[in-house]
């Protein structure tokens, strides 16, 4: 930080607000401003869909006793498919960051690598899910069993299926700049995505924290 | 070499623009490339360190029952901020202003739903007649 407070470059000496006197370029002031408006409106989207992930959270709070005489928390949840579930999702966070870095920087080889990994880690998450709704299913605990069930199979299942979405939209990010570089708009929506992924993964931490880890301790 | 309103000394960040998207994070060409990697790193760590103690609390024996599920929010609420902040990059600073306004906005939406749902769904539950004189009232 300091490295770059002893000699600026002239592109950072330029005070704010004064962009045209300063003769800062015309598409430069715009794709800066730009960019702000983007991921700020995509940031008031991703608050909106915190606030549905809420209402879901409500119901299950509500329900959780509810088990109508059919299994609880404390039967079926197993804590280790939980915690492998938590690393992959923490770990492919990481991974993410480091995607919008290489992204950043123009660094190819780190992007790709970095959402190649992302990507793995994104989908063992699911496949680990996916499995637990079925054994839960197939031992005869499906969401129809009690409302404790029904607003669990919501909550989780609306969180896979946003994790879901988000593999689709990094495939198509790999995509774009495999097909079209690191334009302004393709940064923009690598920006939007990495919001995304590390949006998904705070619900995470709140599901498997107040979900499975409360509902075992119970 | 420019300051702000109190004095305070201005990054290079705050001298090329007023306000940071959320998610932001500049990467300097050239010098900053390892710091924001740092960053990453930084809040990996911590947030790995909460999560294990989080598991540890659910399984131990050694914590007093009741306190599990206070515990565990509070350990969740401590997370989120790790990951707010070294992973979405929202922090206090001026130029984040507006990202934590609509957060805080949010947030206010989150707990008035999830506390008003608790809240009114248990004096309900307080409230009803148990089911078994229910139905002898039909009859």
């Amino acid at each position: 930080m300091s490295g770059a407070h002893a000699a600026p470059s002239g592109h950072e000496m330029r005070p704010k607000g004064h962009g045209h006197a300063a003769g800062l370029t015309e598409s430069e002031g715009h794709a800066e401003s730009k960019r702000i408006v983007v991921a700020y409106g995509f940031w008031i989207f991703l608050i909106s869909d915190i606030i549905m992930f809420a209402a879901f959270f409500a119901t299950y709070a509500v329900l959780s006793g509810n088990t109508a005489g059919g299994p609880s928390g404390k039967d079926l949840f197993h804590l280790d498919n939980v915690a492998i579930e938590t690393a992959c999702l923490l770990t492919s966070s990481l991974t993410c960051g480091l995607a919008g870095i290489g992204a950043q920087a123009g660094n190819r080889k780190l992007f790709h690598i970095s959402m190649a990994i992302t990507f793995l880690l994104g989908a063992a998450f699911l496949v680990l899910e996916l499995r637990e709704f079925a054994e839960m299913i197939e031992a005869g605990a499906g969401p129809s069993r009690s409302g404790f069930l029904s607003s669990f199979f919501a909550l989780i299942g609306c969180h896979g299926f946003h994790v879901t979405a988000g593999l689709l939209w990094l495939l198509t990010m790999m995509a774009q700049v495999f097909a079209k570089g690191f334009r302004d708009d393709i940064l923009r929506r690598m920006l939007c995505f990495s919001l995304f992924w590390h949006t998904l993964d705070i619900i995470w931490v709140a599901l498997f924290s107040l979900v499975y880890l409360v509902g075992v301790a119970q | 070499m420019k300051t702000s309103s109190d004095g305070r000394t201005l990054t290079p960040h705050e001298l090329v623009h007023g306000d940071s998207a959320p998610g932001d994070e500049r990467i300097v060409p050239h010098a900053e490339y390892a710091q924001g990697i740092k960053g990453y790193l930084i809040g990996f760590v911590l947030a790995i360190g909460l999560t294990c103690i989080s598991f540890f609390m659910a399984r131990s024996s050694l914590v007093w029952a009741p306190s599990i599920p206070i515990a565990l929010s509070v350990l969740a609420m401590a997370q989120m901020g790790v990951h707010l902040v070294f992973f979405l990059h929202i922090t206090t600073g001026p130029d984040n202003v507006n990202n934590v306004l609509a957060l805080a906005f949010g947030l206010l939406i989150v707990m008035l739903l999830v506390f008003g749902s608790l809240w009114i769904m248990t004096h309900l539950n307080h409230m009803m007649m148990p089911m078994d004189q229910m139905m002898n009232m039909q009859r």
